[in-house]
């Protein structure tokens, strides 16, 4: 099977490094090479953080190129904006609509609106999600990250029992419950 | 698993006993990995140079060690590393350097190879997390068969980057006993007779190479050659999967023979290599004129399939949406609740020179804070104030975690004494080496082992090295801690102020409950002041700043810079809506 490319995008806290190593789980136990490498600066809150996830027969680089991601899963409209460019012409963008305000050290230029239609009008497949919404209902918003894996799982060839057993594996047993819904709601809307 | 968790599960399974280290990303997990493991005696050291010196011991022991820190760790570990091959070692001994190209977390970018050359140690990278974890053997076996240290090193990429290995049982190495030939390690003494045994010991290192099999060609077409190594390598498998590849495991010394014979096959070899062109150059040195590296692959930063394709292949790689949105920056800042908060404030009030150093608090140097003028490497704060003042700079403060106040501070608070130097130091002790990850310290009470152990009482080790001058106060508490400064600084011989508050993320600090703060709309005149705490739980809403209460740790450092009183704590009343 050739590579499959995802990038997972978004803010210090949200909860982009563990969406990415349930995909990576999730991706090993269906019988796929897997590498997965995040990025992320200083900031144990609040910065941007990123994680590449590629899975297929045989994966080399940890990073995916500019312009060959398949699937950009952005937990943060503004996250959506700044790693967009790695997506491939007409490859889908799936993005939290969710906007988190960034720290301010003297950067005056309001939050950008409408970045949905932006990303649109070059050509992506975008998908808007009310994960945090969905997760807040649940009852509790950090469960906004495995809604928006949820919504990518619709969207890959991994079947629905390897993800129960990874969820099951790796998350508490207390929020387990919250999880497979959280995942379920977001599975509906992939 | 990760890089650094296959170098740990790679260490175990060899039958590593004994290994210590100092935190230092991206190297921290493969230590902290391998305390998971009961049969590995894991701990963190008070430096990386001590950590080497214990990892020696071991190894002339007879237990296989092994000895991690990040690259800079590596200069203040050069001492012992660079003398430490003149003995030779007797149970596999290997030195995990981590380097950072790109400085997501570090003050240099640093090639650490150049050091095996220096030392005359071999290297070994692996460009995975699978041929990592494969490769550790090999270098503890490597170790064993030349009675020599060996370097293995990796870089940010390999180090965090999960994939899959293929784990093996672990094998108990036997320990080796110790034979008291004092002429092979009493190295000052008897160095002139070691010295060309050290040099024959690396021309049999050198026929090694020649053999080695993690040194792989990968046939491909015939139209360019390319040697590579590490993470570069998979960058040119991606670029250019059907390119033929001298792919290197072991990066010093070179297979010289083989590496000749193979750029004879083509009119031009591309070396591809991150950092700087160590490679190249070496096979420059051996004759090879053929190659194309530094002059098309910077040095500066990390390599990328993109960069790589880009110098192979040619194309376009797509560029982001900067110029056509606004792609607002996320610049890192201190957590909520941060206790190196209230002392940037402070310092920052008083208008101080202040010599900084490493750790959370060096984002001290950057907006809103901007209250730390120089920061270098670990320890350097207390020194370079001292030379402050030898300058005639008197009004200076060095400032300084506490890990790092262990690590290579108290020298120098030392040399101040010792040279009655008026040198005013701010020890910031939040209980934790906090920017690698909270990992314990001789000032925490337990080990990386979460055993109990004793804990460094500041105030009698900074007394007991002839400080008179020592108080001790809340960061929270601004003009309390603003107060022993000035005391501090107005003292006529060295002054040490200890700002003693626990990391805000340590879950005994998370657990306790918290009256979060509000602005009080009505009043506030939106002067922005509160915003220069940079705190993450205050967001402008409109025109006024807004406290998220969810964030906020009820630290008060926006009330006390708010000029009208207008942030004051959530009312329990209106707290229970919640």
């Amino acid at each position: 099977m050739p590579v499959t490319n995802v990038l997972l995008a978004g803010v210090g806290g949200q909860g982009v490094v563990l969406a990415s190593e349930l995909l990576a789980l999730a991706a090993l136990t269906a019988g796929h090479d897997v590498k997965q490498g995040e990025f992320h600066g200083v900031a144990q809150r609040g910065g941007a953080v990123f994680s590449h996830v590629r899975f297929g027969d045989q994966v080399y680089s940890p990073t995916t190129r500019r312009g060959e991601v398949d699937f950009l899963l952005a937990l943060e409209k503004l996250e959506a904006l700044r790693y967009a460019h790695f997506v491939r012409p007409g490859g889908a963008i799936l993005v939290n609509d969710h906007e988190i305000e960034p720290i301010r050290t003297g950067d005056a230029r309001p939050y950008p609106k409408r970045a949905v239609v932006f990303l649109k009008s070059k050509g992506f497949a975008v998908r808007v999600i009310k994960a945090t919404q969905i997760a807040v209902e649940l009852g509790n918003h950090r469960a906004a990250n495995v809604v928006m894996l949820g919504a990518l799982a619709g969207q890959l060839d991994i079947p629905a029992e390897v993800w129960d057993r990874i969820l099951r594996d790796r998350i508490p047993h207390s929020l387990l419950e919250l999880n497979r819904k959280a995942f379920e709601a977001g599975r509906q809307m992939g | 698993m990760s890089g650094n968790e296959a170098i740990a599960r790679g260490a175990w399974e060899a039958g590593v006993l004994f290994a210590a280290g100092y935190p230092g990303t991206p190297s921290t997990e493969v230590l902290e990995a391998l305390s998971t493991y009961p049969e590995v005696d894991a701990q963190w050291s008070t430096n990386e140079k001590v950590a080497f010196d214990e990892c020696v011991g071991a190894a002339l022991g007879g237990a296989r060690s092994m000895v991690t820190m990040k690259h800079v760790g590596l200069n203040v570990a050069a001492d012992p590393f660079m003398v430490f091959p003149y003995a030779g070692t007797n149970a596999g001994f290997v030195t995990l350097v981590a380097d950072d190209p790109g400085m997501y977390s570090s003050q240099n970018e640093q090639d650490s190879r150049y050091f095996t050359k220096m030392a005359k140690v071999p290297l070994l990278e692996p460009s995975d997390a699978r041929e990592a974890h494969a490769m550790v053997k090999t270098a503890f076996e490597l170790s064993e068969q030349f009675e020599t240290p060996v370097m293995f090193r990796t870089t940010t990429r390999l180090a965090h980057t999960r994939g899959v290995v293929d784990t093996g049982e672990r094998t108990e190495a036997a320990r080796k006993s110790f034979s008291r030939k004092i002429s092979q390690y009493a190295i000052p003494v008897y160095a002139r007779s070691r010295r060309p045994e050290l040099e024959d010991k690396l021309n049999r290192l050198r026929e090694f190479a020649e053999q080695f099999t993690g040194n792989i060609i990968e046939e491909g077409s015939d139209v360019v050659g390319i040697v590579s190594h590490g993470i570069p390598y998979q960058y040119v498998k991606e670029a250019v999967p059907d390119a033929t590849i001298f792919r290197l495991g072991m990066i010093y010394p070179l297979p010289k023979e083989r590496l000749k014979q193979f750029c004879a096959r083509f009119d031009r070899v591309f070396v591809v290599e991150e950092s700087e062109g160590f490679i190249e150059q070496e096979m420059a040195g051996f004759g090879i004129l053929n190659l194309i590296g530094k002059d098309r692959f910077t040095n500066i930063g990390e390599l990328s399939a993109d960069l790589v394709a880009q110098e192979l292949k040619g194309g376009v790689v797509p560029s982001d949406f900067v110029a056509e949105t606004t792609i607002l920056p996320r610049p890192p800042v201190l957590c909520p609740g941060c206790s190196h908060r209230g002392v940037l404030a402070v310092l920052k009030n008083l208008g101080v020179l202040v010599t900084g150093d490493i750790g959370c608090y060096t984002l001290g140097c950057l907006p809103p804070y901007e209250a730390m003028h120089t920061t270098f490497c670990m320890g350097a704060s207390i020194g370079n104030a001292t030379g402050f003042n030898k300058s005639g700079e008197d009004h200076v403060v060095g400032l300084i975690g506490d890990s790092t106040f262990l690590h290579s501070g108290v020298p120098s608070l030392l040399s101040a004494v010792y040279n009655q130097v008026p040198t005013t130091t701010v020890l910031l002790d939040n209980g934790t080496t906090g920017m690698t990850g909270h990992q314990q310290h001789p000032g925490t009470g337990h080990t990386l082992k979460n055993r109990p152990a004793p804990a460094v009482n500041y105030e009698d080790l900074i007394r007991s090295l002839g400080v008179e001058h020592v108080s001790v106060v809340d960061p929270w508490d601004p003009e309390a801690t603003a107060a022993a400064i000035k005391s501090g600084l107005d003292h006529p011989g060295p002054a040490v102020i200890i700002a003693r508050r626990s990391c805000r993320l340590l879950p005994h600090e998370k657990a306790k409950d918290t009256t979060p703060y509000q602005v009080e709309e009505l009043n506030c005149i939106q002067c922005g002041d509160c915003m220069q705490t940079g705190c993450p739980a205050l967001v402008w809403e409109g025109d006024t700043p807004h406290i998220r209460e969810w964030e906020c740790a009820g630290c008060a450092m926006c009330a006390y810079l708010c000029p009208i009183d207008a942030i004051c704590q959530v009312e329990a009343s209106t707290d229970a809506g919640h």
